[in-house]
């Protein structure tokens, strides 16, 4: 499906990252693997440091630590937020929304829209088409969108398919109304058949967690874990990226009119080394226009990759430059989307720690 | 070429008896980051490149779908 959107921009981006850097090195004896296989897959997917909170850390603490720093910093007010629009796979609770917990504990306005959305490695387009959409209302003028993950929690550390890409993380993007005559241009696709390949089966009401979920099982490949931990079928995601993506991007391309070579950066979501690079091989995109090094540096914090990424890679240059940039999610549902919109120069560009 | 590939194979999976499987990947013998690693060993053991869209699990069903991808590929015998 195309979108299209008008008049919209983002204008500051904030990622937020635990303090708490696990290293690969220190994990390899988790795993029932030998520990030079573990050596050669740290090279090939690119795992090195990760960042994981510790015990008790919610995706509200992240989210609320970003949030008070822009407004310590005067980079945003409490009255300008029209709503906060919260995009995660792991929310505080069941009821309320997290997005209200975050509201009232920053004590923003109540004339506000706030929003959760679940949503995983393609949640940042998807809470950009969320703004943009909510940006169309005359009483809203600025969104805070948040995308954020403490997926840890819900990864069996004994899992080498997932613990060792994972990160915890949130990113604070503020998107709001632009009076020049920008274009954005999107495009997503849904893949329910295929909604097994990434899950965590107990948890929820189809399952709920109990003393028989949480009974740890080796499965054949020797990956210990749990039913209320995250399961992901490596290669059904891996073809499903490489199969979905390019395409996907060269009808972008074509829906904006726009050739692949103008385009200045690939900011992607950020699942491992090995598959960005296969990615960019297939695009004939050079390494130098699409960054892979949030896994190595950080982990994968689902929909809080891509903001993560801009803030890592491209930070102070944003605020002087303005790139058009092509962005690109896909995972959990299984989702995929692309967007290519020019952002900058932007206030605000960095990355803190919590 | 076999030879070769069941020593990078073996080093992957030392417990599996692969010259008398059928199917790597249905049974479960092999995983996804298993034929990351294999990817990336046959890639240097032969000098060879193995574009993305040849990275789908029935060419790694079995000893003789990975011979004949690496011979695709122009992996030497």
């Amino acid at each position: 499906m195309n979108l299209q959107y008008r008049n919209k921009k983002i204008s500051g981006i904030l990622a937020v990252v635990p303090q708490n850097e696990v290293r690969f090195d220190d994990e390899v004896e988790n795993y029932n693997f030998s520990v030079k296989q573990s050596m050669k897959l740290k090279k090939i997917m690119g795992y090195d440091r990760h960042r994981i909170v510790t015990e008790g850390t919610c995706v509200s603490d992240l989210a609320i630590c970003g949030l008070k720093y822009l407004l310590d910093e005067g980079l945003i007010y409490k009255d300008e937020i029209d709503a906060l629009v919260l995009m995660t796979q792991t929310p505080d609770y069941f009821m309320p929304p997290t997005s209200n917990v975050i509201q009232g504990k920053l004590d923003l306005k109540q004339d506000m829209v706030c929003l959760d959305v679940k949503q995983g490695c393609a949640g940042y387009l998807v809470g950009l088409m969320q703004s943009f959409s909510l940006l169309e209302q005359d009483a809203i003028n600025k969104v805070a969108l948040v995308n954020g993950d403490v997926l840890s929690r819900k990864t069996s550390p004994q899992d080498r398919n997932t613990f060792p890409l994972i990160g915890d993380g949130a990113a604070v993007t503020i998107v709001e109304k632009n009076p020049g005559n920008s274009e954005i241009f999107a495009n997503i696709k849904m893949d329910g058949s295929h909604r097994n390949a990434l899950i965590i089966p107990a948890g929820g009401l189809k399952m709920p967690s109990n003393q028989d979920t949480a009974v740890m099982k080796m499965d054949e490949e020797g990956n210990s874990r749990c039913l209320d931990h995250w399961f992901m079928d490596g290669m059904a995601v891996f073809n499903f990226v490489v199969n979905e993506v390019p395409p996907m991007i060269n009808n972008l391309m074509e829906f904006s009119g726009v050739g692949l070579e103008d385009v200045d950066y690939f900011m992607f979501h950020q699942p491992n080394k090995f598959m960005l690079q296969r990615l960019a091989d297939k695009m004939d995109v050079s390494y130098d226009k699409m960054p892979y090094n949030i896994v190595e540096n950080f982990g994968n914090s689902s929909g809080a990759t891509i903001p993560t990424n801009i803030a890592f890679n491209l930070g102070d240059k944003l605020l002087n430059h303005s790139y058009l940039t092509c962005l690109a999610g896909f995972g959990v549902g299984l989702t995929a989307s692309s967007m290519l919109m020019r952002i900058g120069p932007l206030d605000f560009c960095r990355m803190i720690e919590y | 070429m076999v030879e070769k590939l069941l020593e990078i194979l073996y080093e992957i999976r030392p417990e599996v008896d692969f010259l008398n499987s059928s199917n790597f990947i249905e049974n479960r013998l092999l995983d996804s980051l298993d034929i990351v690693v294999l990817v990336s060993d046959i890639e240097e053991a032969f000098a060879i490149s193995i574009h993305v869209n040849d990275i789908v699990p029935e060419n790694f069903y079995n000893l003789e779908t990975i011979t004949k991808l690496i011979a695709r590929r122009g992996g030497q015998i």
